[in-house]
């Protein structure tokens, strides 16, 4: 009782400072935003006053298994739930830019036009779908892996809640025109102080549960969820060292000034890419391959190696993205051959995964899961290949600020990140609401070659449109003036965008089965279907040839 | 000589021979004959629990 009277009470200080914030601010983004803050105050107090256990209610709307289990999977089944909300969230706004770009006149203005939608879909995808999905992982990987239950369970649950939080105030953000203007570090200087806190008890929660560890070794996927966590957590922070106009509105001014901006800005973007989408997801691949495989990494000691090379390596590839730009060009040299340096370590820990298969390749015909994960590492082998090579200064001079950038992180990013997520979600449904088996394998099928074709037909138009842009751009005709403008180049994209966007339409397909099929598993319900990989015996025909005489 | 100069002259000689010597060290560690029977209980230690708690 004492607990819950504590409770409201901070609940309702938050609600007057949110209050007062919305009556003294003359921002109106500003405003809204402490609505939202106001708005998840007053439904804390209606949850608290509601009932003493709070926990009991959303354990029979997630249809949580009930009694006591030996892990706390409590926070992981909601990131499963959450990660699959914001996928189809990101997917879709995905898809709604993509088709902006074909056909001008979806620009709703002011809220809608692609300015503003854009970041609202590289946030969704990146921290809501990536960042739910790294976070029902992470927290169920270093449990199994330990053989401890989390450290803190409380905080983990705010760690959970409280970056929902920061997600709906950043996307609300974006379409109100709030934003730093910096690629993948938007929110404003509030959000991310938020952002800052949430991680640190995020980081607590993880480091807390591998000390109280009952095993002696830190399986390598925990190093690499670990790099994740205390990467973004020193990004985040320098780069958004940033002053605010007033501490009653969302406007503040960057700490940098001019090329020292940029290039922060860089080192943070790049190794977002780096420790968030790769780090933070090779820990999964080093758990949920093996696993679902059923036999152990191919080469531990060859995931040490990735495991350093890349924490050694990365973080200082992030000029490249300031090729030809005001930065000294020993920094962009430095970038490129770090970038390209890359690409051995990424190599190995996409064969280590690859290889992890050996002997057991018969799956990828009768697993899709395992296909998935097997497309994936293609996938991260293709990009990480494609990364180094664009970050050469002669081969980036054509291809920056055209579409193959685009198609080269769609590749990795739909490829390698949202593969490897869904097949970990596919392996982590029915285990944690224990259920004997998915809905359906066949749909699993049907979302992998949706999600495959739709990535080869997203990758090669942009391709197409790049080089195409590239060489249009830089085009001189014998008078030395250039023989293209800018519009002749929008107008010869047109086809390639639309077949863009019909990727895009294909890979949001094939998600929308796939959360389909993982409501039916939740709800405990089976489909009456052929097993897969089940080849038909014809007895007519399994004889040996016998060699028949001359006529 | 500038303190920027100071800086980046101690980055490109000592600086970079620390962190390449910790690089190696690191990657070599898990290479020395006494580390095998730790590598390989490692490998296979998320294999110690059938059920994984469900």
């Amino acid at each position: 009782m004492e607990a819950v009277v504590r409770r409201l009470g901070v609940w309702a200080l938050v609600l007057l400072a949110a209050i007062s914030a919305i009556a003294l601010t003359p921002d109106s983004g500003f405003a809204i935003h402490m609505g939202i803050v106001a708005l998840v105050a007053v439904i804390l107090i209606i949850a608290t006053l509601g009932t003493y256990d709070p926990l009991a209610k959303a354990q029979s709307i997630f249809r949580m298994p009930p009694g006591p289990s030996r892990y706390d999977d409590d926070v992981v089944r909601w990131g499963v739930i959450a990660t699959m909300f914001w996928g189809i969230a990101g997917l879709l706004a995905g898809v709604f830019i993509a088709a902006q770009l074909a056909f001008p006149w979806l620009n709703l203005e002011p809220w809608f036009n692609f300015g503003r939608l854009r970041p609202l879909h590289t946030s969704a995808v990146i921290f809501a779908f990536g960042g739910n999905a790294l976070l029902a992982t992470s927290f169920y990987v270093v449990q199994r892996t330990c053989r401890a239950t989390l450290a803190l369970p409380g905080t983990a649950r705010f760690v959970f809640w409280g970056y929902q939080l920061f997600i709906v105030l950043a996307a609300t953000g974006y379409l109100l025109g709030i934003s730093q203007g910096k690629e993948y570090a938007e929110p404003e200087w509030y959000v991310d102080l938020w952002l800052t806190v949430v991680w640190l008890a995020y980081l607590a929660v993880f480091v807390g549960t591998i000390l109280k560890r009952n095993e002696p070794h830190i399986y390598v996927a925990n190093w690499f969820f670990l790099a994740f966590i205390i990467t973004v957590a020193m990004l985040h922070v320098v780069n958004n060292l940033a002053l605010p106009v007033s501490l009653m509105g969302a406007k503040s001014y960057s700490a940098f000034a001019g090329v020292q901006d940029a290039l922060t800005q860089w080192w943070y973007g790049h190794n977002a890419v780096g420790f968030f989408l790769t780090a933070g997801f090779l820990a999964m691949m080093y758990y949920f391959v093996p696993k679902q495989a059923g036999r152990p990494v191919y080469s531990y000691r060859l995931s040490i190696i990735h495991f350093w090379s890349l924490i050694f390596l990365y973080i200082w590839a992030g000029p490249h993205h300031l090729h030809y730009t005001a930065l000294p060009d020993w920094a962009q040299t430095l970038g490129m051959v770090f970038s390209v340096m890359l690409w051995m370590p990424s190599w190995g820990g996409m064969i280590n995964g690859l290889m992890t298969l050996n002997g057991a390749w018969d799956k990828v015909r009768t697993d899709p899961i395992i296909r998935m994960m097997v497309l994936a590492l293609a996938f991260y082998g293709m990009s990480t290949f494609e990364g180094p090579m664009l970050s050469i200064k002669a081969v980036n001079s054509l291809s920056h600020y055209t579409d193959w950038t685009i198609g080269h992180v769609h590749s990795g990013a739909l490829g390698w990140n949202g593969m490897i997520t869904f097949a970990c979600v596919y392996y982590l449904v029915p285990r944690l609401w224990q259920q004997p088996r998915l809905y359906s394998l066949r749909m699993i099928n049907w979302h992998f070659w949706l999600a495959t074709l739709g990535i080869v037909f997203y990758a090669a138009s942009m391709w197409v449109a790049g080089i195409t842009q590239g060489l249009m751009w830089r085009e001189y005709g014998s008078d030395g003036y250039l023989v293209n403008s800018f519009v002749d180049t929008v107008a010869a994209l047109h086809p390639m965008y639309i077949l863009r966007a019909v990727g895009g339409l294909m890979y949001l397909s094939g998600a929308i089965i796939m959360v389909y099929n993982i409501w039916m598993t939740i709800l405990g319900h089976q489909r009456d279907e052929a097993p897969m990989g089940d080849t038909a015996h014809d007895e007519a025909n399994d004889r040996p040839i016998v060699a028949e005489p001359a006529e | 000589m500038s303190f920027y100069d100071t800086l980046r002259h101690f980055a490109d000689s000592y600086g970079l021979a620390v962190i390449c010597a910790l690089y190696l060290t690191l990657c070599l560690w898990h290479f020395r004959p006494a580390a095998k029977g730790h590598v390989e209980a490692a490998k296979h230690s998320i294999f110690k629990d059938d059920d994984d708690g469900q």
